[in-house]
């Protein structure tokens, strides 16, 4: 086992997935935001292009996604997210390509989960809101949205747990991280096949068990309470 | 509404009919299927099967295409096969992917693996080796007008393909990744597209895949096999750890090799131009341990 974890860098590598989840959960929660409030507006043509937006992502599968951000637009189009001079463009433009394409797929799952959080919050909230003079933005900035979120903490959770084991997918993008050192580790040490799956396994509890534990005790403190 | 009864009466009568006959020549492959218990180590074969893996995506090695198995891997797996005493008929092919390969044959669902497989110590502790039957080299494959990419050590700045997890990729991580961008793709046909687009300076594996691979109709001409191979990969036959054929298939590659069949079949499967390192093939077996 220590020979296995002093000749490949399994940290690093997870490393690789944890900066891919962070980014992704950055940037998926900034358009599922705007997705969700599309999909509450009062504008029907809003509302249609958030459905359609979540409706088709959501139903395409996570590799496809990857595959058409990596092969379509840097292999086929020449979409490059990074100089060229930068030493180590390949892994740089892979990683953001993967992001993008992690990012546009989690969007449609957090515009989803925020839109079950405006579920739990009174219709009376609003209508009051809209009472005291407050137009559509000003009622979902301050009204409606942080306690949204405060009730959209816990799918917002199993949203971002799945999005961590989902960067894995990011190898077809050219990625290099857990999936890949797990690749390589049984290409080279087939002898030590079990011990190798039970490392990996083993580093993907330590990711997705804190970040559940996390995630449900802020619901807990954070939920709004009725 | 009586007539459309009728109708779906017919149609389900024709479909139960039509399940019927499936049902019934599906027994055929069943039994056939049953060979896979008889492990190589039957030896003369006699009314058993063999079943060998090979690869089904590696155009030139082992491809498969609709029923027909093609490749240099393949026939040299059917020239052992017949040595063994199995008939054409009593081979049955069945993929075997690079990661799986131990697996198969341990748990005795193949009885022997002709796949690019490469003879190493880490492997030999969970498979035996028969063979080497060749020796392949890891080269480039570039486009067929590109003279400044010459070997490994004019890749400075260049992007450079190959497969995740593969020996190739591995190998350009450890002594030359300061100065190339390595790619690591999911496949070599991924690779092979992603020259073709321009994405890609050069791919690189062992020169008889990428020889596989630029022989191919779809890319006729565009792709040369740079060969200036560096590293030394002896393609064995994997077998399980217990068995008694191992003596029998190096005598029939040795056979091969002698009768001229080893040379007609590599010159069939490799384009026009490709010479394997001379000074290392046709290889000499090594003995079963």
């Amino acid at each position: 086992m220590g020979e296995l974890l002093g000749s490949y860098d399994i940290l690093g590598a997870f490393l690789v997935n944890v900066r891919l989840t962070l980014w992704s959960a950055l940037f998926a929660f900034v358009l599922g935001t705007v997705l969700a409030v599309m999909r509450v507006s009062p504008a029907p043509s809003l509302r249609w292009a958030g459905a359609a937006y979540v409706n088709t992502v959501r139903n395409i599968p996570l590799t496809l996604i990857i595959l058409a951000a990596s092969l379509g637009l840097w292999g086929q189009l020449g979409v490059e997210l990074a100089g060229r001079d930068s030493g180590d463009f390949i892994a740089t433009n892979s990683f953001r390509l993967a992001v993008l394409g992690l990012s546009v797929y989690t969007a449609a799952f957090v515009c989803e989960a925020l839109r079950s959080g405006v579920n739990t919050v009174p219709a009376g909230q609003a209508e009051a809101a809209r009472a005291i003079g407050l137009g559509f933005g000003a009622t979902m900035r301050l009204i409606i949205l942080p306690q949204a979120f405060r009730g959209a903490i816990a799918p917002l959770g199993n949203t971002l747990i799945a999005l961590a084991k989902n960067t894995t997918v990011a190898q077809a993008a050219g990625v290099v991280q857990a999936a890949s050192v797990m690749n390589t580790m049984m290409e080279f040490r087939p002898d030590l096949a079990v011990a190798i799956f039970l490392i990996i396994a083993l580093g993907w509890v330590a990711i997705v068990l804190p970040t559940g534990l996390v995630t449900t005790h802020l619901s807990r403190r954070l939920g709004v309470a009725r | 509404m009586r007539r459309t009864r009728t109708a779906i009466a017919l149609s389900l009568a024709a479909a139960l009919t039509l399940a019927a006959c499936g049902g019934g020549g599906d027994d055929e492959p069943a039994e056939g299927g049953g060979a896979e218990e008889t492990s190589a180590a039957g030896g003369d074969g006699g009314g058993e099967g063999v079943t060998i893996g090979i690869k089904f995506d590696q155009p030139g090695l082992g491809l498969q295409e609709g029923a027909e198995y093609t490749g240099f891997d393949v026939d040299v797996a059917r020239y052992v096969a017949d040595k063994l005493g199995y008939s054409e008929d009593q081979i049955e092919f069945v993929e075997s992917i690079s990661s799986q390969r131990e697996t198969l044959l341990e748990n005795g669902s193949v009885d022997m693996i002709f796949a690019t497989y490469s003879i190493t110590d880490a492997r030999k502790e969970r498979v035996a080796f028969a063979g080497p039957y060749f020796v392949a080299g890891q080269d480039l494959l570039v486009a067929a007008d590109d003279e400044e990419i010459t070997g490994p050590e004019a890749l400075s700045g260049k992007v450079l393909c190959s497969v995740e997890g593969s020996t190739s990729a591995e190998r350009i991580r450890d002594e030359y990744a300061e100065d190339v961008e390595l790619y690591p793709a999911q496949t070599y046909s991924e690779c092979v597209e992603l020259l073709s687009a321009g994405t890609v300076d050069a791919v690189t594996t062992d020169d008889i895949i990428l020889a596989g691979f630029a022989a191919q109709d779809q890319y006729e001409g565009q792709f040369k096999v740079v060969g200036n191979t560096f590293s030394e990969e002896n393609y064995g036959v994997g077998l399980p750890k217990e068995n008694d054929v191992c003596e029998d298939v190096n005598a029939a590659i040795t056979e091969m090799i002698e009768d001229g069949t080893w040379e007609e079949l590599l010159a069939e499967h490799t384009p026009e131009g490709f010479t394997p390192d001379a000074s290392l093939n046709p290889p000499e077996v090594d003995g079963c341990a």
